[in-house]
Formats: structure tokens, sequence, C-alpha cells
């Protein structure tokens, strides 16, 4: 077999290969005060940018965005990533002059509505939560982890406890987790699942001691089990001294369900971008604040919005300000957090919910887990197999067959479904996650099932459609080894361009 | 205001073929004494009222569009966003979808970041750009990361500029409080009117990385090539941390020798939004992609021939590595990544050639005028692009005190991470400042000069 290059058809030019030569997108005033002299000597020689048209953009562009699969064109089923209708008035609410307009330096006096946001927005995630104390600084749910891991190492610290570097880690857990804690250069020990998705408690028990940092649970888990144990298990990592971190990814299963602070948890991130439903972006911004208990509150990033001035409750409003905790582990990010995008949408999706409202996202997406994983249970092999809580996992995997759970997913698009997570948690053989969120209707999720039922028979009869599939995306599947050996991360314009 | 829809009818039938009678029997894992508590949160309000409610708390700030006029930057700026970009944006496809894990039905998001690498590349002057960092801070601290790894923890030294960002220095410290770093360099109190060649100095056989930033924290263009071929000849790595803006203009750091360029993305096209979500801009050379963090996208083709793009090199990332991970980063900045590749796409080059050129005429003609005013003064005397140091000769709050009295957002407060210069405030001029503003701001600056 000859490896002859092949010229690959071009579906959509690049930008760089619709530039024209003088094409011009958009002009700008000429100046009006005199000029200066450019330093020469300092100036670049070229600028190979694009040259084009506000049409030729436009037109790019909106042919990029039909390739793409999103919550507002279907059903998003994709594990641990709580894709949610985003409601259009956020897009509204955050894009209001005020807050798109102003700057992060500007004197207090000027921003009191950012402040009052931001100020109101601790208090309801404390309220939701039952923490003490909030940064809303953290840019999305990594950064949060690594925030909240900062504080459990500046705490022990604090205490003159220096031999603690050891946190505990499911094996059931989101990848970020062990990478947080890597970056601090402690050390992980994997705790294992027991048979019914729990915690390991014999497990865990042996490895508590003095060394520990804490533990970093996700609770409902991966497997989108809640801990039948969860109150043991935050006693006996207390108990060594340990401290109880919780990744908050699985966060909109407990909205008016329970709060994690009230569950002995010391610190938990939220993911505005999941439970908030701010829009997932093709990949971000998220929003990722920290919820921390009494014992942790003097270790918060700098700076938190306080009230600097009273008000009168009346008349006279606060005034709001900056304030730096005592023992702050120092800051996360310039200026004060994904505000516009992340805050002001989820500020904005909270107060249309309201205590009842955020109970109902709860109960509701946990109705319709659980409606799935009844409508699949016959056809899937769901290995922890219980009530679940916003998502379940099952096994893209069947008795003398070689589909695969991938062969599967690539299947559901041709269904115009967009697959679930596959291959995580990394316990389950084959996985399929998948949670349902509570804004699908029960018409499409009985039309999943049915995909995913009709899916099995064919990787019964035809298990090519499936090893070939995607069959009517506009793409098929891609070649992954060919870009990570070749590795062309950029294009540029062609080497006779301007000739 | 509910957005679940589903009616009680349905919910019943579901509940049946799940097996239970009600919702709340499907948390009985929960512990019974913490469960369904009870929150103080307010009433639920409809969209009609959410809409006013919003409303009336961002009327309650006073914005750059409207009853201000900007002369404050340090890390921010106010520049003119086409309104193109906001009509892309605001496409369901691009804003509602996730990270592009299946790339069959992802190939917009995945060609648009493609692209967007692409453009930073040419911006930078570099061989290679990740999927974006959080903000230019954090992109600064993953420098850090990448040279860590590169020389596997056994240098520990990072020089870094007194004149790099504050809040840039203060996240780089945050950052690598687990590693046993020692940071030099990093000090206010040192003579500020030093080139970039003391820097020298501090770069040792221990050294990984020297950190600069171009146009530095007061304004001020150096070209650092031979500071770069000192910490190459150290064998140490060069991280500048540039202003996009700046670069449309400027000599690359590409240019100059660097190892690694990051930055700030606001300008190019971003609100300023109070300060986020912005992006940070990563480019490098090809030797170091396998320690980089982040997200990369790939050319490739699919199985009918096509070119199309994928996430590569994933196995460097934390759901792979794990605690072995360089960066435990896992989202990026992607719908502003779009939005900067559609800005510098639609500006091209010469529009922001043009936007550079109208920041650097404007700034000039303002330090020029306000360096007239008796008792004040240019602080610096280097070349510098749109934003400069000036000595007010007063406490700066009382002087923007003053200036916000007549609508005006004065300069940044020196004094505040450089003890030197107490009385000095950075002023930033863009495109968006007309002659008339830059006057207003003379003419009141003169009278308080008087006062």
């Amino acid at each position: 077999m000859t490896n002859a290059p092949v010229t690959p058809k071009i579906v959509e030019p690049t930008l760089f290969d619709l530039s024209s030569p003088g094409r011009i997108g958009v002009t700008f005033p000429k100046p009006d005060v005199p000029l200066a002299d450019l330093p020469t000597d300092l100036l670049r020689e070229d600028l190979p940018l694009p040259e084009l048209a506000e049409v030729d953009v436009v037109r790019h562009y909106m042919h990029l965005s039909k390739f793409n699969y999103s919550v507002d064109s279907g059903f998003y089923p994709l594990g641990s990533c709580t894709m949610k209708y985003n409601p259009k008035i956020n897009e509204d609410t955050c894009r209001l002059p005020g807050f798109l307009f102003t700057h992060p330096l500007q004197p207090i006096e000027t921003v009191q509505g950012n402040l009052a946001l931001m100020y109101q927005m601790q208090e309801w995630l404390k309220e939701i939560s039952g923490f003490a104390g909030i940064t809303l600084q953290p840019a999305a749910g990594a950064h949060g982890e690594f925030t909240g891991v900062l504080m459990m190492r500046a705490y022990h610290k604090a205490r003159g406890d220096h031999k603690r570097t050891k946190m505990l880690i499911p094996d059931a857990a989101h990848g970020t987790n062990p990478a947080s804690v890597g970056m601090l250069g402690m050390s992980v020990v994997t705790i294992p699942s027991d048979a019914r998705g729990n915690v390991d408690l014999e497990k865990l028990k042996a490895a508590c001691d003095d060394t520990v940092v804490g533990m970093m649970l996700t609770n409902p888990n991966t497997l989108g089990l809640f801990d039948e144990h969860i109150e043991e298990v935050i006693k006996l990592v207390k108990d060594c001294g340990g401290l109880m971190y919780g990744d908050g990814a699985n966060l909109n299963a407990l909205l008016g369900i329970v709060r994690p602070g009230d569950l002995g948890f010391d610190l938990m991130h939220f993911n505005l971008h999941k439970t908030f439903a701010v829009p997932h972006g093709g990949g971000g911004p998220g929003s990722g604040p920290v919820g921390v208990s009494q014992r942790l509150l003097d270790f918060l990033p700098e700076p938190l919005v306080g009230i600097l001035e009273e008000g009168d409750g009346d008349e006279l409003a606060p005034l709001f300000g900056f304030v730096s905790p005592p023992r702050t582990i120092g800051r996360m990010k310039a200026f004060h957090g994904h505000f516009g995008g992340g805050l002001v949408r989820a500020y904005t999706y909270i107060a249309m919910h309201g205590p009842d409202g955020l109970k109902d996202i709860a109960q509701y997406a946990v109705l319709n887990a659980n409606y799935l994983l009844a409508r699949l249970r016959d056809t899937y092999k769901v290995p922890f197999d219980r009530i679940c809580m916003h998502e379940f996992v099952a096994e893209g995997r069947f008795e003398g067959s070689d589909v695969r759970a991938l062969d599967i997913a690539k299947r559901l698009m041709d269904y115009d479904f967009h697959p679930p997570t596959n291959y995580f948690p990394l316990i389950v053989h084959e996985a399929l996650m998948i949670e349902p969120t509570e804004t699908e209707n029960k018409d499409t999720l009985d039309a999943f099932a049915d995909a995913l039922i009709k899916i099995a028979e064919e990787a019964k009869s035809q298990p090519e459609l499936l090893h070939e599939a995607p069959h009517i995306t506009p793409f098929g599947r891609m070649d992954e080894v060919k870009a990570a050996r070749e590795l062309v991360l950029c294009c540029w314009l062609p080497e006779n361009y301007s000739e | 205001m509910t957005y679940i829809p589903i009616s009680p009818r349905e919910r019943d039938a579901m509940l049946a073929a799940i097996g239970v009678q009600t919702l709340d029997e499907l948390f009985e894992a929960v512990p019974a004494k913490h469960r369904f508590p009870a929150l103080n949160l307010p009433p639920a309000l409809t969209e009609m009222e959410a809409l006013a409610e919003l409303s009336h708390i961002a009327e309650a700030n006073e914005h750059v569009r409207g009853e201000l006029v900007s002369f404050l930057g340090a890390g921010m700026y106010n520049h003119y966003i086409p309104s193109v970009i906001d009509h892309m944006l605001r496409r369901g496809e691009f804003y509602t979808a996730y990270t592009p894990y299946q790339p069959e039905i992802s190939q917009g998001t995945l060609q648009g970041i493609f692209e967007y690498q692409s453009l930073i590349t040419t911006l930078t002057g570099m061989e290679l750009s990740n999927a974006s960092h959080y903000d230019g801070a954090t992109a600064t601290a993953e420098a850090v990361n990448l040279a860590f790894a590169q020389f596997r923890g056994k240098r520990k030294k990072v020089v870094v500029s007194p004149t790099v960002h504050p809040q840039y220095r203060a996240v780089l410290r945050t950052y690598t409080q687990g590693m046993e770093l020692e940071v030099a360099g990093d000090d206010p109190n040192v003579d500020l009117n030093s080139s970039p060649a003391d820097l020298a100095g501090l770069i040792d056989d221990g050294t990984m990385l020297v950190v600069v930033q171009y146009p530095d924290f007061f304004g001020r263009v150096y070209d650092y090539t031979k500071l770069i071929e000192t910490a190459h000849a150290r064998g140490a790595l060069v991280c500048v941390v540039a202003n996009p803006t700046a670069l449309a203009l400027f000599k690359t750091p590409g240019a100059m020798g660097a190892d690694i360029v990051v930055g700030e993305g606001q300008p190019l096209g971003i609100p300023m939004w109070y300060g986020g979500p912005s992006l940070g801009f990563f480019a490098t050379r090809k030797s170091f992609v396998h320690k980089m963090a982040g997200r990369l996208v790939g050319e490739t083709v699919d199985a009918r021939g096509q070119r199309s793009y994928v996430l590569t090199l994933t196995a460097r990332e934390q759901h792979i590595k794990r605690e072995r991970a360089t960066s435990n980063i896992c989202t990026n900045q992607g719908l502003l990544a779009l939005a900067s590749a559609i800005y510098m796409s639609v500006l091209g080059k010469s529009g922001m050639r043009q936007v550079a050129e109208l920041c650097y005429h404007k700034a000039h003609y303002a330090a020029e005028q306000l360096s007239r005013i008796e008792g004040m003064g240019l602080c610096f005397s280097e070349p510098y692009f749109h934003e400069f140091a000036l000595c007010v000769n007063r406490p700066v709050e009382e002087v923007n005190a003053h200036l916000l009295d007549h609508g005006i957002l004065g300069g940044y407060d020196l004094g505040q991470d450089y003890p030197a210069l107490k009385d000095h405030m950075l002023i930033a001029v863009t495109e968006m400042n007309s002659k008339e503003e830059i006057d207003a701001l003379v003419e009141i600056l003169a009278e308080v000069s008087h006062d």
C-alpha cells in the first residue's frame, strides 16, 4: 500500500484561503490629531493577516456554524457537562451597556451596580450551598478546584501541620481533580468504589491518617449516584484532620435537595456554566466560584466583594467595595472573575427561578435521567443500577459483538443526537455517560431511547453500519493519528499571496 | 419562570415508568435530616421583571459608552468592537455547543479555533498557538508551568521584570506556591528607569524563565532581542507578555527570539465586561508543544477525504494524564477566541494596523499636550505605544476625583504598586478617544495644576 499524499477536499476554506489583497472589512476614522513619528527601528516588517470584506467574514462563519451540533439544535446528553437549555434573556441581560462597558479598575463609586450584583451573587451561592463564604474569581471549574486545593494547603500550613501531602480521590473522579493536586506537588491516593458505586468505606478508612490533606469527592459521583454513606465518608476524612472538598460539577442534581455545606463539606466549586445555564460557548468561557466553610474563610482569594459602609435599609444604599481576607492565598486571575459572561447570566437565571424553581430543576433533571434509565436498562447493561441522580452510566458493548461505545456514539449522530460522554468514568467498561438535564421533554427522551434501542439491534444485524458511522453528518470519522503525527496547528497566507 | 418542558401528565407517566409515586421518592439516598432545605432566596421573577431588575442594576453603573470618557487602561482597553462580531457570536450553533469532543459534528468550533490559532501565530510571530487560556495573567502563570516542566523542576528560578502587570505578577506567585521557586526581579522598589538589560544580571544557570512585558506596564516599547540572547546563553527560556494591538505595529516577540508569547486578548474585539471573561493567548515554538497546557486543534482528513480538524495531543491533558498533567486546564475561552478571530479577520491587515496607529498617534498627542502643563511631566523618555506614566504632582486619587466630576475616567494610580511612582498616573488612549476629549482632559488637568 502506498502512502501517496492525496489532496484533501476542502469543504470550507480558511480565512487565509479566502483572503484577497486589498479587500477591506472595517475602516476607522482618519486621525484627528497631528501624526507622531513612528520609531522605525521598532516596527514589524509585515502583517500577513487575511484581507476580507465584512460579507466574506459573515458567510464564512455562517458556513462554519452549520457544521456544529448545539443545544439550540438538539438533544445533547453529554454526561457530566449539564448541557441544559440556555435561556435567551440571559444573552440580553449580560449585554446591557452598564455591564459591557465598565472597566474593572473604575472607582468603586461608579460601579455600585456591578458590585451589588457580585455581593448578592456571593450571598445567593452561600444560601444555595450552605457555605460560609464565596469567591467569584475562578474562571472555570478546574480553576476553582485549583483555588480550593491552594486553600486546603494554606489551611494546614497555617496550623503548622506540614506533613499533610496526600489527597484522597475516588477512582470515579474527573481528571481535573488529580491534575489540580499535581500542580501543587501533592500526591494522590486513589480510593476505589464499592459494588453499589459508593466510596469503599474500608479502603477509605485504611487511607485516612495524619498525612491526609483532604478528600476531593464528586457527589453525586460520576456514575450519577448519591453516595449512600456520605456522612460516614465525611466523618472519616474530618476525623483524621483532613478537609472535605466537593466537586460541584454535579450540583444540578442537588439544588434545593441538599446543601453540601450542611452535609459537612468544607469547600466546593460551582460550575456556573453547567448548573446555572451559562452557555458553554464551544468550550468556554466557564465560571467556577468556590464556597468554603467557616474555618477556610480567612484563606479565600483576594479580593472579595464586601460592604464598606452600611446603608440604612431604606433610602441610603450600602457602599460596596473590595476586601481582602487576612490570610488570603492571593489572586487567582486578573481583575474580578468572569463577571459579564458568567455572573450576570447566572444571576438572571437564579433570580428567575427562586427557591421553588431551583428545586424543580434538580427534581426534573433527576426524573429525566431515571426515566431514560428505566427505558434503557433492558437493552444496555448498567453496572451500578439503582435510582440515579441527574445522570447514569451504561456499558456501550454487547455480548459476542465487537461494537464499542465509540461506534454507538458515532451512530447516534445519524439519528441527529449528540452522543453521551464516552469512555468516562474509567471504572465502567465502554462507558456511555448519559445526562439528559431538566430542559428536555418526554418526546425527546423517548426518541433518544428508541434510537439507542434501534442501534442495539443494528449492532447485532448490521455492525458495519455502526463501525462506519456517522453516515449522514457533513463530516465522517477523523484521522486522529494523522493530526497528532503531522501536527499542523495553523495555516498562513499562500506563499504567492501578493503576486 | 421555568424552562422545564414537561407537563404534569407527562411527569406522572414518567414516574410510573420509573416505578415511583412522587418526585421526592427519587431522593431517598440523601440523608433525611438535610433533605429539601428551605432556601431563603427571593421569589422567582418573570422574564419581564428580570430584565427590569437587571437593567436597574446595570444603570447603577457609569460606563465608558455612556456618561464617562475613559483614559483608563492598565490591562483592559476601551476599543471599538465591530457590530458583526456579536451577530456571529449570537449564533446558537456556536454559543450553545460544548468542547468539540465529537469532531464530526463540531467542525464549526474546531475550524474556528484552528483559525484563531493561525491568527495568533501570525500576530505574535511564533510557530504555534493553543486554543486560549482564561486571561493574560493565567496565561503568564502557565508559561511558568511550561518552563518548569521543560526543565523537569531542575531549574527553580524565574526572573520577572517589575514592569510586568502587577496583577499578573501576583497571579504568577499564587500559581507557583507549591513549586518552591525563587522569583527574582519582581521588586517594585527597583529603579524603574533601568533598562531591560539590567535584568540580564539576574539570569543564571538555575534560571528557567525570564518574563518581560511588551509594551511594559508603563507603555514602553523595548527591543528585547539582546536580553533574550543573554537568557538563551544561560539556557533559560523567555516569555514575553504582549499587547495584541501593539503587535499589529511593532516588531514581533517571535522576531526577537522569544520562546513563549502570552497576553490578554480583550483588546481583540472583546468587551471589558468589568474585567471578564476575556481570553489569554499563548503562543510558543514547536519544540515546546508537548509541555504546553491547554487545548490544541490540528488539521487532518476525515474518512471521506475532506480536510477537517480535531483536538490533538490530548495525551498531555488532565483527563488522560491526571496528576501527571502539566496543567489542570479543561475549558478554554472558546467563544471569546472566536470573537477575537472574527475581530482580526474583519479588521484584517489594514484595520489592525489602522487601530494600532490611531492609538499611537492619539496617545502621543495627549502626552505631548499633557507634558506642557506646568508641574506635570512624562515619567519616562523611552518610546511608548498607547499608554504613558504622567507625573501629576499631587495624589492621583484627588486628581481622578476632580476628573470624574467632569465625566472623565482618569488614569491608573501607579503609586498603589510602585512606591517611587506616588503621584503618577498611567494614562491610556485608544482610537475611541477624540481630539476633543483629549483636549478636555488637558484642560481639566491644567486647572488641577493651578489649584
